[in-house]
């Protein structure tokens, strides 16, 4: 099972992440506990082209600053466990309030597939989507999709398989803050990357630490190398 | 895993020190905002509406309903005509089920009569089981036929997660996390339930708060209680519309009452017992949709009227029996329950209610629906009066036992802050896993039902 990639499904509660799931993994799922943690997650299988994907669905949040269990849970897994590739699944009906999710994402990890879904509910509202546009502006590939009828399916699937294998690249457009904020960032990023070295990305630990998250400073000082007494 | 990171503990604390030094109060609000401007930039740039009536229109709405301003008011005038339509409409059904019941119950005397039943068990069945039953579906079935698909409409028009919206300031403020005004809301309906929901709020210590003050809203056991007394005694110099309208605004307060009591008593906790700064959610509010209005009102009705009712009916029956059987059981010279209510008389005085209303309220524990029924029981078993046919002979009972509008308001109040019934408890223990917290839970209310019901007693009386 090892060999095989793993791909995290994360997005806001109410967005289809469930039904993409299920459309992908159909009936071959179970529910995995990871890393020792008392929280399972719904795990599922997904074969493309002779391969096997495992894929894990994340719960529901609408944001990842770890103020609740859920949202440490999809924080824990999308920096700590590093899936192959992150799908973040959208809502297309309300796209400027999943967005949020989508770039805090991006600033914890590289390789993210943003999945618009409801898009079949989108146009029938009369909302267009120029995800082209995204893609340039976020730095990811931006599909368009509906789970419910799979269709766009085709395209997501191929393009997983080609961020899993690392044939293509992906460069997430990074949200600089006001001149405050990032000269704050500046000056603790080299530190946090003294620590984290390039497993974690250091800006986003810096950020978070300013942003007082101890969640985040109890997850990291649990994954310290050199354990010390109980003390 | 392979992300061990290099370090120590201490190196780690250092980092979080430094960046707590850099730090500043308004940081979060400057990445969310950053966070929320860009989302709007890319809609800006990516996405186009050709349709857009319907958006509008919730905004329009939402910058209403919403409002510092106007949100408020718009909420109490809600909540108003809820009320109003719910006790003006109740009346009437309410007596005519009465009636029927008393007309019925000429029909079982006769049969018991004619099959020579045993006084004893004409006692237990027809004194006992059929008017606590009945009392229960006459006094309740109405009001609640009218409140919950009312209720049903306000929420799925979107009404009641905008009321969420303007309550969650409020709560911010007072330390609890703003879901709590979910739970409250949901209290409204049933309290045990609420504790359930509570779950949606994550941290531990908001979590407690919301347990804790749940209880302040009045549940589905506790309308039917708070909208007789408030009928029969609240207006008794008015008629017709405007009794209706004075009834409805007593109501209004005792509710805003309860709210404010939820509001001091988690400010209290937040400052002492639970302290903490609330966190950080997002609450989503979704579009304003006219509901399939017949499938609501008839669905609810079936559904919640139907649930309600016929939980009250089971726990009414056997309350029922035991009351009477305790009014009838002597021991020494007078029963069980005049033992009962001679106890508790003098310091239900205090409160300025009496021992037969204290002991509805104990005996009432497993469900708030039954304490009213007990109550009346209670009194007829004293022989005062020995048929109740309608609302008018209800009133003339409490009236020979001594009420006034001050026995009505206190009870109401009692009734509105009093221990949570006997599931909530077991469902708060279920959630907290703690036997310390499930009795502060009962504790808390009561402390406070007692002070509020005494003071306004004393100072009632001093007053003249």
């Amino acid at each position: 099972m090892n060999d095989s990639y793993r791909i995290a499904l994360a997005g806001n509660p109410n967005t289809g992440k469930s039904t993409l799931f299920n459309a992908l993994t159909g009936l071959k799922q179970h529910t995995g506990n990871w890393a020792g943690k008392t929280v399972s997650l719904a795990e599922g299988t997904l074969l493309h082209k002779g391969k096997n994907y495992r894929m894990i669905d994340l719960p529901g949040t609408y944001s990842i600053f770890s103020n609740s269990r859920d949202e440490e849970v999809a924080r824990n897994y999308i920096v700590f466990e590093k899936p192959d590739v992150t799908l973040v699944v959208v809502d297309a009906t309300s796209l400027e309030r999943n967005l949020n999710l989508a770039l805090q994402i991006l600033e914890m990890t590289q390789n993210v597939i943003i999945c618009i879904n409801l898009m079949d509910e989108a146009e029938k509202r009369g909302i267009s989507i120029n995800e082209r546009l995204l893609t340039r502006r976020l730095g990811v590939p931006v599909i368009k999709i509906s789970a419910r009828n799979k269709a766009g399916f085709p395209l997501l699937l191929d393009t997983i398989e080609r961020l899993a294998e690392g044939k293509i690249k992906c460069e997430p457009a990074r949200l600089t803050y006001d001149k405050d904020i990032e000269a704050k960032i500046a000056s603790l990023e080299p530190l946090v990357a003294d620590l984290v070295e390039d497993r974690i990305s250091s800006r986003w630990v810096a950020l978070r630490l300013l942003d007082g998250d101890e969640s985040l400073l109890d997850e990291l000082k649990s994954r310290l190398k050199v354990k010390e007494g109980t003390a | 895993m392979n992300s061990e990171l290099a370090g120590s503990r201490g190196d780690l604390n250092a980092l979080y020190e430094r960046a707590q030094q850099l730090s500043s109060p308004d940081l979060r609000d400057k990445i969310v905002g950053s966070l929320y401007q860009e989302s709007k930039r890319l809609c800006e740039a990516g996405v186009q509406h050709t349709k857009t009536k319907r958006d509008r229109r919730t905004e329009k709405l939402d910058a209403v309903f919403t409002s510092p301003i106007w949100g408020f008011p718009i909420m109490m005038v809600m909540l108003g005509i809820v009320f109003y339509l719910t006790i003006a409409g109740a009346n009437i059904p309410s007596d005519m089920i009465a009636r029927f019941f008393g007309w019925l119950e000429n029909y079982i005397a006769a049969f018991f009569d004619w099959v020579k039943a045993p006084e004893w068990l004409y006692g237990v069945l027809v004194l006992g089981l059929y008017r606590g039953t009945t009392w229960v579906i006459s006094v309740m079935l109405p009001p609640m036929a009218i409140f919950f698909p009312t209720f049903a409409l306000l929420e799925n028009y979107g009404y009641l997660p905008r009321v969420a919206f303007n309550m969650d300031r409020i709560f911010k403020k007072v330390g609890a996390h703003g879901k709590q005004s979910l739970t409250m809301a949901m209290g409204f309906g049933c309290n045990a339930a609420a504790m359930m929901s509570s779950r949606i709020i994550e941290s531990p210590r908001e979590r407690m708060l919301a347990i804790l003050t749940n209880n302040f809203v009045p549940c589905n056991g506790r309308w039917g209680t708070l909208i007789v007394l408030a009928s029969l005694f609240m207006a008794a110099g008015y008629t017709g519309g405007a009794k209706s309208l004075v009834t409805t605004s007593v109501i209004v307060g005792i509710v805003m009452f309860g709210i404010l009591v939820t509001f001091l008593v988690s400010w209290v906790l937040s400052k002492t017992a639970l302290k903490g700064v609330p966190t950080h959610y997002t609450l989503e509010l979704p579009a304003y949709r006219r509901p399939k209005f017949w499938e609501t009102v008839i669905r609810s009705s079936l559904e919640r009227s139907w649930a309600v009712l016929l939980r009250a009916v089971k726990v009414a029956a056997p309350a029922g029996i035991l009351t009477w059987v305790l009014a009838n059981v002597n021991a020494g010279d007078t029963s069980v329950l005049m033992h009962i209510v001679n106890f508790l008389d003098p310091f239900g005085q205090m409160l300025g209610l009496d021992g037969y209303i204290l002991m509805a309220f104990l005996i009432g524990l497993p469900a708030n629906e039954i304490v009213l029924p007990i109550l009346i029981m209670g009194y007829l078993s004293t022989g005062a009066l020995t048929e109740v046919d309608n609302l008018g002979d209800l009133k003339q009972i409490f009236v020979d036992h001594g009420w006034t509008w001050l026995t009505a308001l206190n009870m109401m109040l009692f009734s509105l802050l009093h221990f949570p019934c006997g599931t909530t408890l077991v469902n708060i223990y279920k959630e907290t896993k703690s036997m310390k917290w499930t009795f502060l839970s009962f504790l808390i209310p009561t402390v406070i039902a007692i002070f509020v019901t005494f003071v306004i007693a004393q100072s009632v009386r001093l007053l003249g």
